[in-house]
């Protein structure tokens, strides 16, 4: 491994999202035959605002997968040594933060506005005759190409303007490619395409400008918030998949088995998911993280870097808000079953002597399917909000994770300054706001096309 | 109807004993009262004394379920399981981890939670029924449309925006009310207006979306064309034919509110400075206070049964139909 120059790193959290992609792919690959799911999203994609939110989605969706390839980078052999051996940096780099071209290293000391060139405080600093004075200091990765700083906005749209050309031919490529294998397809997909093109455009401007100002400002710690708000993605992303993927096992089975067997099970099942409501979830929550953060605190030999702890939380808390939310769904499947098991095909199956197995397999599992991929979406949106506040409570994501609810966290206070600083609560408002209100546009449709209730009520 | 409460209170007991013996679990097997000790006093460097001394002190250090050591009866009540965890149900509180008395925290405090919790409850419900009434009136049309677009947007805001944007733009650019704090004897409206605005604004996206299904649904029913056929005006069909038919779903929703309602009151409460129960648990739970963890998580689950038998009962009023039995 040596000659590639680094070393792929698999952090757990990694390792269960492309499992997670994995196993969807099998399972929409296997579902692609079934005439009645293909109808059903045929209408999904048939709007274009089905379109509009399933591409923002899918953004999101594969920068996360980016940011979660990790590596760490092989460090030049130190001049004299003579060994084969080669050292790697403790710092774990993902390929979302080279595509951004060193977006997250360029640290200012403290915060800095949007596009500006002077520190947001003054500081310290020595003027050309070495006098100590008082004032905004000059910022060390914003502008410096410029001769003359009152030729900014010029500079910035000429920046722009080339950014812009790159990003129309980026999307112009992208977008032809598409159009030349879809273009006899009967759904909007100029709906996407408009989309595609609108986010490559921005991103290509995002890292372009970038390397000249801070697009976003800089936070407390002088870190860029474009960048930030970026990483947040990742989080946000995995852990509203992850979570549900924890979730759904447990009520699956324990609904099911309930609806189908009833009596005794039916009893302990219902017994548990009422005990488990009635407690308030984010007390449930909470509690849980804290007996976590104990358990991290008093064993720390079992992390090696900090990355592995904030990964080992952050799975941790996938997995406690997972156990803790399955009574909803659970609820849904029993009743679903039950409903199921009284009809005529479940009764002649179970007259012909079909076993359980079978049953279940064949007849009672398929037919639950639309209500798991209903909960799936609508419970995606919830989570990513659930994480601000969980962060904000502080038994959310590992502080040095990056994420949105850290960002709002830390910058509670921050509108009360005076002047205000709005940038960091605006970045991580705008990149969740995006996320969330496309995943629950497109939840909506997608229980319009699987619900049979809802779309019998819509024709009403 | 007395016979059909007292029923449904001799239900909750089994769940209550569930939540406590999960929350005993939770805190005292998987995490020993060592572990506790161990990172109450600072986790790394700490003797074995000390452990003992804080488990002394704060009454942990006996055995989980059974004292071998006591006789007769005193063998299962001086135990961790009894003093801390079934003295709950005679809503003995104990003390908490900084040695405060929680039952005399809770009575003080549930007075200001209150005051922000039930006008924002109610004041939040009807507001939600006005904006969806008025979205179904023009069902069909452009603008049903855009307000289902407007609702989704709104649930699309994470509640620490609303918060945050509501302190910045009343209290700090407009300078209306205080942006925070709590005074019971002088003017207590004024520092509960804007966090009762905050969290009914809040809640109008999915609220008024959540309404606006229940009573399509209506809407769609014969009895409704039956009224319009007979001459009945728009306005007069949705107050006196949908609006007391969807009554039922209604205050079914209303029950799935009641634990949000915590986690609002939590946010609410730590962002405004009220020091109401909210604001305690938050502290509790960020000075890693265990003690008043576990009593408000069975608080919180008393007052979610006693919103489940509340709405069992208000279905007969709603709906006279409904015989409890």
């Amino acid at each position: 491994m040596a000659e590639l120059g680094f070393k792929p790193v698999l952090l757990w959290s990694d390792a269960l999202v492309f499992m997670l992609v994995i196993v969807l792919t099998i399972f929409f690959y296997r579902l692609r035959n079934d005439p009645q799911t293909r109808e059903r999203w045929s209408q999904v994609f048939s709007s274009r605002l089905g379109m509009v939110a399933f591409t923002v989605i899918m953004t999101y969706v594969g920068v996360a997968l980016l940011d979660s390839m990790h590596f760490r980078k092989a460090l030049p052999s130190p001049a004299g040594v003579d060994t084969d051996e080669v050292f790697y940096d403790n710092k774990v780099t993902s390929v979302l933060d080279v595509m951004l071209d060193g977006m997250g290293d360029r640290f200012e000391r403290t915060y800095s506005a949007p596009f500006a060139l002077k520190s947001f405080e003054k500081s310290n600093i020595k003027d050309d005759q070495g006098n100590m004075v008082r004032d905004f200091d000059w910022l060390m990765h914003a502008g410096q190409h410029l001769a003359d700083p009152s030729d900014k906005w010029l500079d910035v749209a000429q920046l722009s303007a080339i950014a812009l050309a790159w990003g129309l031919a980026a999307s112009a490529l992208v977008v032809g490619l598409q159009w030349l294998l879809l273009r006899g397809s009967v759904y909007p997909w100029y709906a996407s395409w408009a989309v595609q093109a609108g986010i490559i455009c921005f991103m290509v401007w995002l890292v372009y400008v970038s390397h000249y100002y801070h697009v976003l400002g800089t936070d407390q710690g002088g870190a860029d918030v474009a960048f930030q708000s970026i990483k947040g993605i990742r989080t946000g992303v995995l852990l509203g998949t992850l979570s549900t993927l924890v979730m759904l096992p447990i009520a699956v089975t324990l609904g099911v088995s309930a609806g189908y067997f009833k009596g005794w099970v039916d009893d302990v099942v219902q017994y548990l998911y009422t005990t488990l409501s009635s407690i308030p979830g984010i007390l449930l929550i909470a509690a849980s993280v804290l007996l976590f953060q104990v358990y991290i605190d008093l064993n720390p030999d079992y992390f090696s870097i900090g990355m592995e702890k904030a990964d080992a939380r952050f799975i941790a808390l996938c997995f406690i808000l997972g156990l803790t939310s399955w009574s909803s769904l659970c609820r849904l499947i029993r009743a679903e079953t039950l409903k199921i098991s009284q009809l005529g095909y479940v009764q002649a199956a179970h007259a012909f002597g079909v076993s359980h197995s079978r049953i279940l397999g064949r007849h009672i599992l398929p037919n639950v399917v639309h209500i798991i991929l209903i909960t799936f979406v609508l419970d995606f949106s919830a989570l990513v909000l659930a994480e601000a506040v969980l962060s904000y409570i502080g038994v959310g994501i590992d502080p040095s994770m990056g994420s949105w609810g850290n960002m709002i966290n830390g910058a509670r206070s921050e509108l009360s300054r005076e002047p205000a600083v709005w940038w960091t609560l605006t970045g991580a408002f705008f990149f969740m706001f995006l996320l969330v209100l496309a995943a629950n546009l497109f939840s909506d449709l997608v229980r319009d096309a699987f619900d049979p209730r809802v779309s019998g009520g819509r024709h009403s | 109807m007395l016979a059909y409460i007292i029923r449904r209170l001799l239900y909750a007991i089994p769940i209550l004993i569930g939540v406590n013996l999960l929350t005993f679990t939770l805190f005292f097997v998987v995490n020993s009262p060592d572990d506790m000790a161990a990172s109450q006093l600072g986790a790394k460097y700490v003797t074995p004394e000390a452990i003992e001394n804080w488990k002394r002190k704060n009454g942990y250090d006996k055995p989980l379920f059974v004292n071998d050591d006591a006789s007769g009866i005193a063998s299962l009540t001086d135990t961790i399981f009894y003093t801390k965890s079934l003295k709950l149900f005679a809503f003995d509180f104990g003390r908490s981890e900084s040695g405060r008395d929680i039952t005399s925290d809770v009575s003080t405090r549930m007075w200001p939670s209150l005051a922000v919790a039930l006008p924002s409850f109610a004041i939040g419900i009807w507001v939600n029924i006005c904006v969806a009434l008025m979205v179904v009136m023009f069902r069909g049309t452009a603008l049903d449309r855009w307000a289902v677009f407007v609702f989704v947007s709104l649930m699309s805001i994470s509640y620490l925006f609303y918060i945050i944007g509501g302190q910045y733009l009343v209290a700090k650019q407009w300078m209306l009310v205080p942006i925070s704090g709590f005074d019971p004897d002088f003017k207590p409206w004024k520092f509960l207006l804007l966090p009762v605005l905050v969290s009914v604004i809040s809640g109008v996206g999915s609220g008024a979306r959540w309404y606006r299904t229940l009573f399509l649904e209506e809407a769609g029913q014969d009895y409704v064309r039956t009224a319009r056929a007979k001459g009945a005006s728009e306005i007069s069909i949705l107050f006196k034919h949908i609006l007391p038919n969807a009554m039922i779903p209604i205050l079914t929703g209303i029950v799935v509110l009641i634990p949000s309602l915590f986690m609002g009151s939590l946010l609410i409460e730590s962002f405004f400075g009220i020091p109401g129960l909210g604001s305690y648990m938050l502290d509790a739970i960020r000075s890693q206070d265990f003690a008043i963890v576990r009593t408000m998580v069975f608080i919180g689950s008393i007052l979610y049964i006693i919103g489940l038998i509340l709405t069992d009962i208000s279905y007969t009023w709603a709906d006279p139909r409904v015989r409890l039995n």
